[in-house]
């Protein structure tokens, strides 16, 4: 189901069936050329499989951005071992909402990309790690699973092919951390969601301590339509390093909130005013955030120019992330959205790390005091400092993912923070719009 | 050997073996990288970033602790974003950690005092409220301080890896995480205390040192715990004469970091109210405290006057006293006496086991430390864990660093079934002949249950398997090997020499014929017997045997003491007095000022601890030591095989009290920390 | 302890979706699965957990504490789980977290006197495009204004017993 109207300037590959009557079902999917990427792929060779990923340009749409096709040549084909494939669907990056909707609309195309990433690595096996609250989605894909599994597209001989393939889905319980890879891979375990010490990678010792191929819902989703009309097409769709569209999540001050999927390197300013129907109320753009909340926080005018895709991105010191936009206007509390993030990591830090578990809190409580109105001027300079001692310090990521949108406020709006100053509380609060 | 890696560290050129962790290439370098959570033995944390460097192509700065060290590396630990690094890496952990230390047992020994000392903040930023939680008892032994603890997870790895136990986990997350034991509420263990030695911070605090003492206040004297066989050196803190704490603070001796309750906690029994301070004298059918001279003259006159009489001699030696007041006593009752009758409580048949080795021309005896090397081990009996612990703790932390095969034969599941190679119950380990062979050497430990001619099908069974094969026959006490091996036996001299006369054994000691049965530091009326005409008898308290005495001579224990004893493994390591004690005398005192009054001194040399070493070293077979390592506070391996022995020992007479983790015999009934355990687990 | 004939055909499912020896893996289904049933992770559930995946309670302890979904205390018959991340907060959803808890009168991770209703401020879960959004046991519910809130939990209220908890 979509919950939002399409935008005709979308490039609908990866949501080609969204919308369709029954777009969950095999039936539908095997009309609309379900499957037969997966048929053409056991037709050729691993390698040739790994080239046209390389060749479409996919990159990790988890947030990372790595390259996909460089992930799977990691695996080593011929390790004794058996291999896996694992499915990242444990979306907890604050405003990204995309491969809930990926799977609710279209799940067997999951299932196919995860089918040719076997065939890709010679792996038999595979689970769908799935956060916790999406419970509907794991009925939906156990539906889903059901029926590839009656009409011959899981389990043993997959359409003749000879080969072989298992597919289970896995609940979260619960826990941001557990998107970061290996914390996941920790989760599937059974055990608590701490990250692993890497290398090794889990190309090597993933799953079980052995060979995995571990990619975010929408990669996988990329891929049959990689095979299907061959990597160059989906290269082409994109910008020179980074093929294909990217599903596009705009959230927050936005007229028409939506998951949209665009090309890469669209640009922001279009999405925006065109995709998104601009900013709510007639208000103007004040911050931001590219692909979710662990982005540094982008100025208006920062933005200007600047297209949806890494480099681009990357040339602002911020990043294309999991393609969750967040849109900020000029009536909000810099200081409260910063408190809001850091609240999130606090509570979310698995605790592992000293930079990571300390760091978090007391940015979280230096913020809360600041947005209470008991701040002081040397708060600001500490909150930047905070932030960069947890920089490239903390195990995991997510001690960057902390301190990289609190470092990027506490520079661009620092004038926000002098206005909360001397004992006056937000200026910018309201009442509730709708109230 | 592999090439050694060439790197450089701090512009020096340094080279470590192919696999080395950065962090402990710079340290045998003399380049410290602090660390918490890095803990030599455990498995990587990679927590508590203290120990980031930069390294030269890494973008970031990188843990030492988890960096292997590799071919042309360069790196730096001595620049300023390494210093603030770890400046600011301390000021995070101080932010939620209570500035209790002026009254934390850790002030003055805590890693992170020492940590903020040399690398962290002198001011603090922090102004929020702490996170503060209640201090929570675990165990009658062990007490947590949350707000403390800087979730370094090292009590939780030696708990879980080292120990093998896992009673200790990590709850929650983020920063209220929190270390939990297994109970829930409370901890149920070994009680060991590692997580308490292992704590960087004061967050894990032993029940009996709590509160006691500043850490400077102390004297650390480095000896051997007196409990079990397995001779593990323990140091006692020690202030005025009290015993405030035992660990191995230094991880010297055969054990490392290792003690089990009793050899960190059990010291305690020689401050029980019940500790006799004065010698006793039956008057009128009532122990009454006298004199040590009236003790003495006592003792000395009624030795005196019934060698006059013809009459007849008993003397019982010890299980835990030293070398050389076994040496003395048993020299005393051959001398002096002149008398055969001279034994003790047996726990092992060593004997037959050392001439049966003499018989099949090879096999030897295993140290402790082949414990952790050899590749393969036969577990016959015993359940190790809980009456051996460091050798358990040996050969699992063989299993886990070298990935050592263990097999197991014994009567009940054992903590070694969890991760041997086979596991059979009962007796039968015929069946393991096949995979035994296959292995590249064995280690054989067998208990009491195997005596006599089972020791002797167990070396020809040993032997037949065309392999390197050592041996450990346990026992039960401190110096329960000493004591045999220096001829406390009526058939044997020391160093397994044959008497060649007549003598009767414990037993027949015990039927009440003897004109004076004479007993040091053993109890063996514990189980009843027939009270001789006139009874001796030397401990620490009184026993069951004290009880009956006609004189009690109140003795020092092991820590009030010099001395050499031998443990399980006939390996010889020295006591050292930590304290002195009122009242008390140590048992080789107390045997040469009865020799004294007797006028017999003569005949049996000075009572002088070294020098009756010295006599032990130059007569006793196997005991040619060196001086330097006992003296040093090392552990010399004795080698009493001799050839054939004859006659051997009376399997019979040989019985294990199969103490566990939390009894110790006599001892153990008079420690308050033992005792609290134990009815701590009754009342959970 | 005795499950549902559907629960355990889940576990049985669950035991038998991981590689040999590897049993552990079902831990955090199984109790997200049997809290869904049970209504909280109790301490009888933690023992009879450890006892099938062959673990220590410790063990399930260490896991169950560590993931938010799980709850040691039982919730009401509808949990309420107002969003009030940044994408929500951006569209007032702290609002309407504070409208919840009047409405409702408890607080975070209370649970009201009548056993029908839990709230809690949970972090994002995933509906950013369609805040402020809220979740009911599994149920979500996108752009969800303090009347739409009340209208949804007056009919909770009214409605069938069980709930949509129980699925």
């Amino acid at each position: 189901m979509l919950y939002n109207e399409p935008s005709p300037l979308e490039t609908r590959v990866l949501s080609r069936r969204f919308g369709q009557p029954n777009s969950t079902s095999i039936e539908t999917y095997l009309a609309d050329e379900g499957y037969a990427a997966f048929k053409k792929a056991a037709g050729m060779t691993p390698e040739k499989i790994i080239e046209e990923v390389k060749i479409s340009n996919l990159r990790g749409r988890g947030g990372a951005g790595f390259p996909t096709g460089m992930k799977w040549s990691f695996v080593p084909r011929t390790s004794p071992k058996p291999k896996y494939i694992v499915v990242n669907a444990d979306e907890s990056e604050p405003g990204t909402c995309k491969d809930r909707v990926l799977i609710e609309n279209d799940p067997h195309q999951l299932i196919e990309g995860v089918l040719i990433a076997g065939l890709a690595v010679d792996a038999h096996a595979g689970y769908i790690y799935v956060r916790g609250e999406y419970r509907y989605l794991i009925e939906i894909l156990d539906k889903a699973i059901a029926e590839a599994y009656e009409k011959g597209f899981l389990g043993k001989n997959i359409q003749g092919t000879g080969f072989d393939f298992e597919l289970y889905t896995h609940t979260g319980a619960g826990a941001y951390e557990c998107g970061e890879e290996s914390a996941l891979l920790e989760s599937l375990e059974g055990k608590r969601g701490i990250p692993r010490i890497r290398p090794p990678f889990p190309a090597v010792a993933g799953a079980f301590q052995c060979p995995t191929v571990l990619n975010n819902v929408e990669t996988y989703c990329a891929v049959p339509a990689i095979l299907r009309d061959g990597g160059a097409a989906f290269a082409a769709l994109g910008i020179p390093k980074a093929g294909g569209t990217k599903m596009t999540c705009l959230t927050g001050h936005i007229n028409k909130p939506g998951v949209y999927e665009l090309k890469l390197g669209f640009p922001v300013k279009q999405m925006i005013e065109e995709v998104g129907g601009g900013i709510r109320m007639g208000h103007k753009l004040k911050a931001f955030i590219p692909g979710g909340s662990s982005c540094p926080v982008l100025t208006a005018a920062e933005v200007e120019g600047a297209n949806m895709d890494y480099d681009s991105m990357a040339s602002r010191k911020s990043m294309l992330g999991s393609g969750g936009v967040i849109i900020m206007d000029d009536q909000t509390c810099m200081v409260k959205a910063a408190l809001r993030i850091m609240k999130f990591y606090a509570h979310e830090s698995c605790g592992w790390c000293i930079p990571c578990r300390e760091g978090t809190t007391w940015l979280r409580k230096i913020l809360d005091r600041f947005h209470s109105g008991g701040g002081t001027r040397a708060d600001i300079n500490l909150i930047g400092d905070i932030s960069r001692n947890m920089l490239g310090r903390t195990f995991c990521p997510l001690g960057d993912a902390a301190a990289m949108p609190t470092l990027s406020i506490v520079e661009k709006f620092r004038g926000e923070f002098e206005d909360h100053l001397n004992g006056k509380p937000c200026p910018y609060e309201h009442e509730m719009a709708t109230a | 050997m592999p090439d050694p890696v060439k790197l450089t560290i701090d512009g020096r050129a340094i080279t470590a073996a192919p696999g080395t962790l950065l962090i402990d290439a710079a340290k045998a370098a003399g380049i410290e990288i602090p660390a918490f959570c890095y803990y030599e033995g455990l498995s990587l944390a990679a927590a508590c970033r203290m120990c980031l460097v930069e390294v030269e192509k890494m973008p970031k700065l990188m843990t030492a602790c988890t960096l292997p060290v590799a071919e042309g590396m360069v790196v730096r630990t001595d620049t300023p974003q390494v210093a603030t690094a770890r400046k600011y890496t301390l000021e995070f952990l101080l932010t939620n950690h209570p500035l209790d230390c002026p009254v934390c047992d850790k002030g003055g020994e805590c890693e992170l005092q020492d940590m903020v000392f040399r690398y962290g903040a002198g001011e603090s930023r922090y102004t929020e409220i702490k996170v503060h939680t209640p201090e929570k008892q675990f165990s009658p032994v062990v007490f947590f301080d949350a707000p403390r603890c800087i979730l370094c997870f090292r009590c939780v790895r030696i708990c879980n890896e080292g120990m093998g136990v896992g009673a200790l986990g990590v709850i929650q997350r983020g920063v209220v995480s929190e270390i939990a034991p297994n109970m829930g509420d409370h901890l149920e263990c070994d009680e060991c205390g590692a997580c308490i030695d292992i704590c960087p911070v004061g967050a894990l605090t032993s029940g009996s040192y709590r509160y006691q003492t500043r850490p400077w206040e102390m004297t650390h004297v480095g000896t051997i715990c007196t409990h079990c066989a397995d001779g593990c050196k323990t140091t006692l803190g020690t202030r005025n004469n009290h015993i405030i704490r035992g660990n191995n603070r230094d991880h010297s001796g055969i054990n490392g970091e290792f003690l089990c309750i009793k050899g960190r906690y059990a010291f305690d029994f020689y401050d029980h109210p019940d500790r006799l301070q004065a010698p006793l004298i039956r008057k009128n059918g009532k122990l009454e405290e006298v004199s040590w001279s009236e003790a003495l003259t006592t003792v000395a006159k009624k030795f005196t006057k019934t060698l006059a009489d013809n009459g007849t001699f008993g003397v019982i030696g010890s299980n835990h006293t030293t070398n050389e007041e076994n040496f003395y006593l048993q020299k005393f009752a051959r001398k002096v006496l002149h008398t055969n009758n001279v034994d003790h409580h047996r726990t092992g048949d060593v004997v037959t086991l050392l001439d049966a080795l003499s018989e099949a021309g090879q096999g030897k005896l295993a140290s402790v430390a082949d414990l952790y090397e050899r590749k393969a081990f036969l577990i016959l009996g015993a359940d190790l864990a809980l009456e051996h612990p460091l050798l358990s703790n040996q050969i699992r932390s063989n299993f886990r660093h070298h990935q050592a095969r263990i097999y197991v034969v014994t009567e009940k599941p054992v903590r070694e079934d969890k991760y041997c190679a086979a596991s059979l119950r009962g007796r039968d380990y015929s069946s393991l002949t096949e995979k035994l062979q296959k292995e590249s050497e064995l280690v054989i430990v067998f208990d009491d249950s195997y005596c006599g001619e089972d020791v002797r099908k167990l070396v020809a069974f040993g032997t037949s398997l065309g392999i390197p094969v050592s041996y450990v026959p346990l026992v039960d006490y401190s110096n329960s090997r000493g004591a045999i091996d220096m001829g406390m036996v009526p058939e044997l001299l020391p160093g397994y020499k044959p008497s060649g006369q007549p003598g009767l054994h414990v037993n027949e000691m015990l039927e009440g014929n003897l004109d004076v049965l004479w007993v040091v530091g053993a109890n063996p009326f514990k189980a009843g017997g027939k009270k001789p005409a006139f009874l001796v008898v030397q401990d620490l308290f009184l026993t069951e045997t004290a009880s009956q005495a006609d004189i009690v001579l109140p003795a020092a224990c092991a820590y009030e003491k010099y001395g050499t004893i031998t443990n399980v493994t006939g390996e010889v390591q020295r006591l050292k007095l930590a304290i002195n004690t009122m009242g008390a005398k140590p048992d080789l005192d107390i045997m040469g000022f009865i020799a004294r009054e007797m006028s017999a001194a003569a005949i049996l040399g000075p009572w002088f601890p070294d020098t009756i070493t010295d006599q032990i070293v130059k007569t006793v077979h196997g005991y040619k030591v060196p001086m330097a390592t006992l003296a040093t506070g090392g552990a010399a391996q004795t080698m009493p095989v001799n050839g054939r022995i004859s006659p051997g020992t009376l399997p019979g007479l040989v019985h294990s009290d199969h103490n566990g983790l939390f009894a110790s015999g006599t001892l153990g009934r008079y420690s308050k920390v033992l005792n609290s355990v134990v009815e701590n687990r009754a009342r959970h | 302890m005795t499950f549902s004939p559907e629960l355990e055909g889940r576990f049985e499912k669950l035991l038998r979706s991981y590689p040999p020896g590897r049993q552990r893996s079902a831990l955090i289904p199984m109790l997200l699965y049997a809290q869904d049933e049970v209504g909280c992770v109790s301490d009888e559930l933690i023992d009879e957990v450890a006892k099938r995946i062959g673990v220590t309670t410790l063990v399930v302890n260490e896991v169950m504490s560590y993931y938010s979904m799980l709850h040691r205390k039982p919730l009401g018959k509808f949990h309420v789980q107002v969003c009030t991340n940044i994408s929500c907060l951006l569209n007032d959803g702290d609002k309407l977290y504070e409208h919840a808890c009047k409405k409702l009168g408890i607080g975070h991770k209370g649970v009201t006197p009548d056993g029908e209703f839990s709230l809690e401020e949970v972090e994002c879960m995933g509906a950013c495009s369609w805040a402020p959004a809220i979740q009911v046991n599994y149920d979500f519910h996108h752009f969800v204004t303090p009347e739409k809130l009340d209208r949804l939990l007056d009919g909770l209220k009214d409605g069938p017993p069980g709930g949509p908890r129980k699925k």
